[in-house]
């Protein structure tokens, strides 16, 4: 195992001290119970978005706390859910009295978690549980689809809807409603090394990739040999589309996602094969995302994430957001 | 039950759970993320570094502290289930006015309920559920039955190991391995493995005493 690294022990108390300390003007990072919430304490009446997560999918979720989006995050360990102890010192932190929304990826340790903290919060409290990756099966008599890309775009909408003035029950709705139109399916070419475990999550040969993967490397639809770009761009976008099934002139939006380890030259180029793709079906990329948000260490690969567009999702997405990981209009 | 037996059976598991560390960590990386021994591993720790704090503390107390350490300082899954298992545990009626067997296996079973509802899982997902409820019934049984406290336990060390090696076979309906689908099957649950030893652990430790 090759990482930048001091002991395994200190490998997140270092890294969200290099967080806070490079974007303190955005956000606050809180020890012992860890969580990050933004610099400036929540304004009158604003529904607090809360998420969180085990660490290692770096820029999500820390780096989506700030203006327009997360009020705060909770990070566990590397790929391990974090705690209620942290959930409810965030909550007590950011809660202005409007109510907490909790944003939780449907992983079984997330959920308890997060089922936990909010049994034992005081305050109005909702989840929004995502739930996009098409490559699980879903039925109510399994974990079901694992939450993974699509958790970023939610954030970012129901993130814009709370800064302006949506009730704690508008936010859930609406989180659930980006969820719902939201699919995303994954691919993995190398694995991934838990500092913790020092070495690999799993054995991938040369030749091989892991298709429908989760942002652990925990393993997808099957294990396939290395094929074109186009080829791998077109099976993901075949089984979002089978899931999600978009209409002709259906507004989306094309959000490319790196795992980790996959060079941004590569991610516009997977961006350039789905355009093309799309473009066959008539469906109308309206808007785009290009870029690391949601990954899983240095696990080369991609995920491909589309989320069908209305007036009111526009309008949310386009709003400003400042976070370490995203900013425009401001 | 006192808190000295909690405080010498956690040592009692840390040792076991350390000889068998690669091999769980092993399982969990055929159908899980590896993360589940390391978990494990440190839950252990923290409930024995507690010695000090619980030490004089009656049940209740101490099964509580035990039950907050294990919630905040594990993390993931086993942290929510095992926190679960002690805070129910430590809510069991009357238990500051002494625990005997009886009433360790009444408040277990009570335990292993909450457990059961928290994770929503049953016997045959695949998850360490196999071992706790088997082994919880098997205990239930034995009590009703007025059987000898050292036949019950060896029953339970017994029913523990054929719960873990069936889910050998299963299809894993809940937790990361149902992510796997059929790829999960002839790989045994890395959860099951870590409760059945833990579960042997106690039960022999008892039998030994």
């Amino acid at each position: 195992m090759k990482k930048f690294m001091n002991s395994a022990d200190d490998f997140l108390k270092e890294s969200l001290q290099g967080f806070g300390a490079a974007h303190q003007d955005i956000v606050s990072c809180h020890y012992d119970p860890n969580f990050i919430t933004r610099a400036t304490p929540t304004k009158e009446g604003k529904v607090a978005l809360i998420s969180g997560g085990g660490s290692g999918h770096e820029p999500m979720h820390g780096g989506l706390v700030g203006y327009g989006m997360l009020d705060a995050a909770c990070p566990g360990f590397v790929f391990s859910s974090p705690t209620p102890d942290q959930m409810l010192a965030a909550a007590e932190k950011v809660d202005s009295g409007a109510g907490v929304l909790f944003i939780v990826k449907n992983y079984s340790g997330d959920v308890m978690n997060f089922q936990m903290a909010a049994e034992m919060m005081q305050g109005p409290n909702e989840s929004v549980l995502t739930n996009d990756d098409v490559a699980v099966e879903d039925s109510s008599f399994t974990t079901g689809r694992r939450g993974v890309a699509a958790t970023v775009v939610v954030e970012k909408i129901v993130g814009s809807l709370a800064e302006h003035g949506g009730s704690l029950h508008e936010c859930k709705a609406l989180g659930d409603k980006v969820n719902k139109n939201s699919g995303s399916m994954g691919v993995a070419f190398s694995s991934c090394t838990v500092p913790a475990a020092g070495k690999p999550n799993f054995d991938i040969g040369d030749d091989e990739m892991e298709f429908g993967v989760g942002i652990h490397g925990e393993p997808g639809r099957r294990r396939d040999k290395m094929k074109s770009a186009q080829e791998i761009t077109n099976e993901l976008l075949e089984a979002i589309n089978e899931d999600l099934k978009p209409e002709a002139n259906e507004e989306i939006l094309l959000f490319v996602n790196g795992m980790g380890g996959t060079p941004l030259t590569e991610l516009y180029l997977i961006y350039d094969n789905a355009k093309n793709m799309l473009d066959k079906k008539n469906i109308k990329i309206s808007r785009s995302l290009v870029g690391n948000y949601c990954t899983s260490l240095e696990m080369q690969g991609s995920s491909i994430t589309l989320t069908k567009l209305d007036e009111e999702l526009v309008k949310h997405w386009d709003s400003s957001v400042h976070t370490a990981a995203m900013r425009w209009g401001v | 039950m006192s808190v000295d037996f909690l405080i010498e059976t956690a040592k009692k598991i840390q040792v076991v759970i350390n000889d068998n560390s690669s091999e769980i960590e092993k399982l969990d990386q055929e159908i899980g993320d590896g993360d589940h021994i390391f978990n494990v591993q440190r839950g252990i720790k923290l409930v024995i570094e507690l010695e000090p704090t619980i030490k004089d503390l009656i049940m209740s107390k101490a099964l509580n502290q035990i039950a907050m350490k294990v919630l905040s300082g594990i993390g993931g899954s086993s942290g929510a289930l095992f926190g679960t298992l002690f805070m129910t545990m430590a809510k069991g009626n009357a238990i500051d006015e002494g625990v005997n067997y009886k009433k360790a296996i009444e408040i277990f079973a009570e335990g292993v309920e909450a457990v059961k509802q928290r994770g929503k899982a049953d016997v045959g997902e695949k998850t360490m559920m196999d071992v706790l409820i088997p082994v919880s019934n098997c205990l239930k049984k034995g009590v009703e039955d007025d059987k000898d406290l050292k036949e019950i336990l060896k029953e339970a060390v017994e029913v523990a190991e054929k719960g873990m090696f069936s889910t050998k076979d299963l299809l894993a309906t809940k937790g990361r391995a149902s992510f796997l689908g059929e790829r999960a099957k002839g790989h045994i649950d890395p959860g099951a493995r870590s409760s059945q030893l833990m579960i042997k652990t106690v039960c022999e430790s008892v039998i030994n005493s």
